[in-house]
């Protein structure tokens, strides 16, 4: 009758629990990394937030032990990711819209599906040299060299895949029996997408674009030789053709100075840059959640 | 899909109306293009910038690895080898740590709440720039280590990867800020692969007096095996490609060493380094180098979604 009850010494029963001490070290060494990462730059970030951050420029590194603002960097940031979700969103959300209301399962949307796959594989770096051979190196943009403009661009490739992606699958999920009702109130097809499918879809693809602007935001490596980087405000829309400061390069260039102003400048940029960055996926994270519930009931 | 298109196929249009339809339908085609067009694009491009140091040197330049703007000789083995270890030793590491924590998120060793939060702890880990954790990697990370590795130096220095002095920013810095950097990949796909195998499996393993982890490592694992692993080749080229927290973290120096302890140097971080200030023939092989990082990942890349289609589950 013993054989019937749990015995702690059986070896598949000790093996069991090895493995599972094992899954939960794994589970509390993932955690840590984000745990620490925000905390440092809480502390460290937080430590230099005052007003004048926002409003001044950066002081050429060396010279002087005052650092000065990120005001252009901040601003450069919302331009230059703007820039790229002007042209990403509506090409992303056009072609989303294509693969999936138009397209049958053909080869020609399951090539652009495999190839919309691909661009998301491209590492970052490839898309700012693609934008620099294309764009700084050949001066097309009215003579510029660097510029925002240009910089926009490359993280409008980044986004690119990111987009189409949320908007194909929105899509799909909206029920034929929308279609069909529609179709029977004699609509016609562009009809149905724009005022039936895309509306129902808003929510879901909103929330995925709006995690790729945030990713977009937070990237460097297409900025650092197509946008460069730049000391002076942003005044006027000329500014769109010179070099253009971000929050990401910023960080990047402050933090290999060897000057303690310029380090804490790159900890203050990571402070703002991370806080919204994890506002809104936490915000959309809750969004979603939400939507979830809603649609159950 | 199709008998939607055909019932609004059958409906009759009229001019205007019928004109609109059309070009709403070219326009979004149009859009839909533009994907395959930048593609290529970006594939041409660098392929044909590269053109003139490809000619010029061959296969030569992978094996090679002097890199030398003044004597225009350029070579970038140190930067492509750098590449591959770097990212495969990370690998190697975020693996087990990635199933592991998948396999915590997807049983019941604990509440549901915990398990929820563990995850979105790893996915809001993936938000994190990557210039960011360059940052951490530099003014946190590296004093955390330091001791570490002149300790690891000290004991196993007659291992090769740990023969030399421990650098102040040097390969197996990179290697760790990329494990941070790959686990939410890893995770998250991993997570959700282990979600897809139908209870039924589980059940049926039980049934016939299998243990919990016997269950897993043999019928949940090997059914999931397909995602995990194209989820692995995923964070293989994210590997490869990440920029900016390896150049920051890795020393970047071109002279090649088997140490894992002394500065190395990828194909990324050479790019991010030298692109700004190169001119004449150096840039040419800049592109080169860039081509042959955009051929790994591509490669690497169409492998895993292959590998997705081929294996996906068929319960």
């Amino acid at each position: 009758m013993n054989s019937l009850y749990y015995q702690k010494k059986l070896s598949r029963n000790v093996g069991d629990k090895f493995f599972t001490s094992l899954s939960v070290f794994c589970a509390l060494i993932a955690i840590l990394p984000l745990i620490f990462v925000v905390t440092y730059i809480l502390i460290k970030g937080g430590a230099q937030i005052t007003p004048e951050l926002f409003t001044l420029e950066p002081n050429p590194p060396g010279d002087d032990l005052d650092a000065g603002g990120i005001n252009p960097a901040l601003i450069g940031t919302l331009v230059i990711t703007t820039i790229a979700s002007i042209i990403s969103i509506p090409v992303g959300v056009g072609g989303g819209i294509y693969l999936a209301e138009y397209s049958n399962g053909g080869p020609f949307s399951k090539f652009i599906r495999f190839g919309v796959n691909v661009l998301a594989g491209v590492p970052s770096i490839i898309a700012g040299v693609f934008i620099y051979a294309l764009i700084v190196s050949t001066k097309i943009l009215f003579g510029s060299m660097y510029s925002g403009l240009a910089g926009g661009m490359a993280l409008s490739i980044l986004m690119l895949p990111t987009v189409i992606k949320t908007t194909d699958e929105g899509l799909k999920l909206v029920p034929n029996e929308l279609r069909y009702a529609s179709l029977g109130i004699g609509a016609s097809m562009y009809t149905t997408i724009l005022k039936i499918t895309l509306p129902t879809a808003f929510r879901s693809i909103a929330t995925g674009v709006v995690l790729g602007i945030a990713r977009a935001a937070g990237e460097t490596a297409p900025l650092i030789f197509t946008a460069l980087f730049s000391y002076y405000y942003i005044v006027g829309f000329e500014d769109l053709f010179y070099e253009m400061g971000s929050l990401a390069v910023l960080i990047y260039n402050f933090a290999l100075e060897p000057y303690d102003a310029q380090n804490k400048l790159a900890w203050a940029a990571s402070f703002i840059l991370v806080i919204s960055i994890l506002t809104v996926n936490i915000f959309s994270r809750i969004l979603a959640a939400f939507t979830e519930k809603t649609k159950r009931v | 899909m199709e008998e939607k298109l055909t019932l609004f196929k059958n409906r009759k249009r009229f001019g205007i109306e019928k004109n609109i339809d059309l070009i709403f339908k070219n326009t979004t085609l149009a859009l839909s293009s533009l994907v395959a067009i930048v593609l290529f694009g970006i594939i041409l491009v660098v392929f044909f910038q590269s053109f003139e140091s490809f000619s010029r040197y061959g296969l030569n330049f992978l094996v090679t690895s002097e890199w030398n703007p003044v004597k225009d000789e350029y070579g970038a083995f140190t930067a492509i080898y750098g590449t591959l270890v770097t990212s495969l030793l990370s690998l190697l590491i975020t693996i087990p740590l990635g199933v592991g924590t998948a396999i915590f998120i997807t049983e019941d060793f604990v509440p549901k709440f915990v398990r929820e939060i563990v995850g979105s702890f790893v996915e809001l880990l993936a938000a994190i720039p990557s210039v960011v954790l360059g940052l951490w990697a530099i003014f946190v990370m590296e004093p955390f280590f330091r001791e570490f590795f002149v300790f690891l130096h000290k004991f196993f220095g007659w291992i090769p990867l740990f023969s030399s002095e421990p650098a102040g920013r040097n390969s197996l810095l990179a290697i760790i800020i990329l494990v941070v950097m790959l686990l939410p990949i890893v995770t998250s796909i991993a997570r959700d692969s282990l979600n897809q195998v139908p209870k039924k499996l589980r059940n049926a393993s039980y049934g016939i007096g299998a243990s919990r982890w016997k269950t897993i490592f043999s019928v949940i694992l090997p059914a999931a095996l397909s995602g995990i692993m194209a989820g692995v080749l995923l964070a293989l080229g994210r590997a490869m490609g990440e920029t900016m927290a390896v150049t920051m973290i890795i020393g970047n120096s071109n002279a090649f060493s088997w140490s894992l302890l002394s500065p190395g140097y990828t194909i990324s971080s050479m790019l991010a380094n030298q692109f700004g200030e190169a001119d004449g023939s150096q840039v040419s092989s800049l592109f080169y180098a860039a081509f042959v990082l955009m051929i790994l990942s591509l490669v690497v890349n169409i492998f895993a979604q292959w590998l997705v289609k081929k294996f996906s589950l068929k319960y």
